[in-house]
């Protein structure tokens, strides 16, 4: 009989074995060594014999394919493949630390931890999302963190490429996933729709949240299908100390329609990041379910069953921007800040899933000390976040798609930068400064954020006409959108 | 190895020529031409004179139905095709013709295989457009991976180990790995009258280390091959399809 292929000390295409770390029924998981390589690394390697689940294998191609194509800090990196005519494997960098699957003895944890625990974690959503793929079986043990506090997203064996060919769908169609976890339109077979990762995140929140899981254990189709009609029991029900933000937003997760969710994983993060703005509706005070009649109008609706449409991660994400836009509450804007409203407003108009976060900075002295009230007592945060609101009343967004906010630092440039960087915004609008004084003597805000921002920026002018005073001619750089 | 894959060029000189351009900006080191050099296009002989001098520096080029049909009027056509492949003769040189009547059905260069239509069957020239035909042609040939040409439409078919099919419509400009241990069926999309809806001429590059495909769309002059089938007094509706990728 031929010798083990895999035992310790065995080399393969460089790459010593040096022991299981991990053996899974579909894979078997080894810590490896490379000469010259410092980075800790694994390789995974399918078990293929006798009797192996063939899913297993297509979902072992489906890695193949998709782990070379994933980068950034929310997936582990791959190193190398081994394809399946000589010895199948993957090299990955070795995430140090646990997943999330050992804390399940700590049920129900913090409210704040909870919610910490979905930004992270929605914000690699939010990544993998913007590179084509949707993963699918978001659940405790296929999540960790970087010591640097990233989330990482583990094992993308069922997930779906936009771009690339669907072996899991084609071959099976059956739906694949982990049966607590799964959504809906998973169950039916939909296996592009961004929005099932948020809804396994819901169920992932409410669990870590109540200690309960919304749906239950069953892994029968009978008992899957169920969460097609039926909503969970809501968190207040199990712990009347629920916060009602946290209630509002895990419950939207877990609509059953894919369109009452959050349209993205960045505006999920966005929520969860904000947890004094975020919007309540009937949800957040909710003690029961559904009443029957709502659910047999599910159960009998044939919507649910259509066949999905092609392409929806890519048409998701390009329609549910979240857009900032900086307004400076200083006297003269006023007609940068009316351009600013016409051109926010035009964008909105067009994007339904879209939402407005609407930014001023504060700016705090370099050395002076700083006052939260002005010479008359007020508040100044909160005067200006009575202005914001004021500003973007015309707009007539619903509550649930604006959020102002009141930056605090030297820096106003730096600050919608971070603020930009830190809740994925995907388009800055940004007034440039009218006053060519000022503008001498501070800089411009706007050329900063332009230039420095990852996202889209329009730089904003009012009208030459308006009555606004009119810039020194040198500063007229064109009324073109910048990116 | 970087293999340029073309497919239903159809007489059509603008397009072939920007592929050709496009394919070697990429450093195409290969060339493959999967049938059809004629019909429909105002321009044959030129794109069977450019095929020739290909093939003569190392090209792979098999014969497509229209190439056969122009010494073979016994070939099925629909009308309009009938006309251009009569038109067609009279525009083609000896040399041309007889580089057309001399091409083979089928090659086999390594692990692939190069054919116009279903493999199973090529002189029937029956279209790939389901899993089920893919399965019927891959099971014919044991070569790992099978480009065609024939449909006008790009497609990717796969075939597992258990011979479960799956079908994708390929991505422009996107790599798709075809990886090992499964076989591939790859329908090129139409440098000379793409059918997709889209009017840009449509080509392939495969490359041979990493095993990845990736379909290319090159946007070419389409009003000057369309005024030049007008020119040749060709069916209107042949020159009209250009203009909208149909």
């Amino acid at each position: 009989m031929a010798k083990p292929l895999h035992e310790p000390g065995v080399i393969l295409d460089g790459f010593r074995l040096e022991e299981v770390a991990h053996q899974g029924g579909m894979a078997a998981v080894w810590r490896v060594t490379r000469q010259g390589m410092t980075t800790p690394i694994l390789m995974k390697v399918p078990r293929i014999d006798e009797g192996t689940d063939p899913a297993a294998i297509v979902s072992f191609e489906m890695e193949q394919m998709i782990m070379p194509r994933l980068t950034g800090p929310h997936v582990p990196k791959c190193f190398a493949v081994g394809d399946f005519a000589r010895q199948p494997y993957i090299v990955l960098e070795r995430i140090p630390g646990k997943t999330l699957y050992p804390r399940l003895p700590e049920l129900p944890l913090p409210y704040d931890e909870v919610a910490d625990i979905g930004v992270k974690v929605a914000q690699a959503l939010d990544d993998i999302h913007r590179q084509h793929v949707v993963h699918l079986d978001v659940k405790p043990s296929n999540i960790m963190f970087r010591p640097s506090g990233e989330a990482v997203l583990l094992d993308f064996g069922l997930s779906h490429h936009d771009q690339l060919p669907d072996l899991m769908q084609e071959e099976f169609r059956v739906p694949f996933g982990t049966a607590p976890y799964m959504s809906p339109e998973q169950l039916r077979g939909i296996r592009n729709d961004p929005r099932s990762d948020l809804f396994a995140l819901g169920v992932l929140l409410y669990f870590f949240s109540t200690g309960v899981r919304p749906f239950g254990e069953s892994e029968t189709m009978r008992g899957m299908r169920r969460r097609l009609w039926r909503d969970p029991v809501p968190p207040r029900r199990i712990r009347p100390d629920y916060p009602p933000w946290l209630q509002e937003i895990v419950l939207r997760c877990l609509e059953i329609e894919t369109g009452y969710r959050y349209p993205t994983a960045a505006q999920l993060a966005f929520d969860l990041t904000h947890r004094d703005e975020v919007k309540l509706t009937a949800r957040s005070e909710r003690l029961k379910r559904d009443p029957f009649t709502t659910v047999l109008r599910r159960r009998f609706n044939k919507e649910l069953t259509r066949p999905p449409d092609r392409s929806v991660l890519a048409a998701q994400l390009s329609s549910s921007p979240i857009i900032a836009v900086a307004i400076d509450l200083t006297e003269g804007s006023k007609a940068t800040n009316d351009a600013l409203r016409i051109t926010a407003g035009r964008i909105l108009a067009t994007l339904p899933e879209a939402r407005l976060a609407c930014v001023n900075v504060l700016k705090q002295g370099r050395i002076t000390i700083d006052f939260t009230l002005d010479e008359h007592g007020h508040n100044k945060q909160i005067d200006r976040l009575v202005a914001l609101k004021h500003w973007a009343a015309p707009i007539r967004l619903d509550e649930h798609r604006l959020t102002a906010h009141v930056l605090e630092g030297v820096d106003p440039a730096a600050c919608i930068l971070d603020f930009a960087q830190a809740n994925s915004i995907d388009h800055i609008l940004i007034g440039a400064r009218q006053n060519s004084l000022l503008r001498k003597l501070l800089g411009s805000v706007s050329a900063k954020v332009a230039a420095e921002a990852q996202c889209t920026v329009t730089v904003v002018r009012p009208h030459p006409d308006s009555d606004a005073e009119r810039p020194a001619a040198d500063e007229v750089i064109g009324r073109a959108p910048t990116d | 190895m970087l293999i340029a894959l073309l497919a239903d060029i159809h007489a059509n000189r603008q397009a072939f020529e920007a592929c050709l351009a496009q394919a070697r900006d990429f450093g195409a080191q290969r060339y493959a031409l999967l049938g059809d050099f004629v019909g429909y296009g105002a321009d044959p002989d030129w794109v069977v004179t450019t095929a020739m001098e290909l093939v003569d520096k190392g090209a792979f080029a098999v014969l497509g139905n229209h190439d056969s049909a122009i010494g073979n009027p016994r070939e099925q056509m629909n009308i309009e095709a009938k006309i251009a492949i009569e038109w067609t003769r009279g525009e083609l040189g000896t040399e041309q013709r007889r580089f057309l009547a001399g091409l083979p059905l089928r090659i086999n260069d390594g692990d692939r295989l190069y054919v116009h239509s279903d493999a199973s069957n090529p002189a029937s020239w029956h279209y790939v457009t389901s899993t089920v035909e893919a399965s019927r042609s891959l099971a014919f040939d044991p070569a790992l991976i099978t480009f065609c040409g024939h449909v006008h439409r790009p497609a990717i078919y796969s075939m597992s180990p258990t011979a479960k099919m799956t079908a994708f419509t390929p991505i422009t400009g996107v790599a798709v790995p075809l990886l090992q241990g499964r076989r591939w069926l790859a329908v090129l999309g139409s440098v000379g009258q793409p059918r997709d809806g889209n009017p840009a001429a449509a080509f392939a590059m495969f490359d041979t280390d990493k095993r990845e495909m990736t379909y290319c769309r090159v946007p070419y002059d389409v009003e000057q091959a369309v005024a030049a089938i007008r020119k040749k007094g060709l069916p209107r509706w042949l020159a009209d399809r250009l203009l909208v990728g149909q």
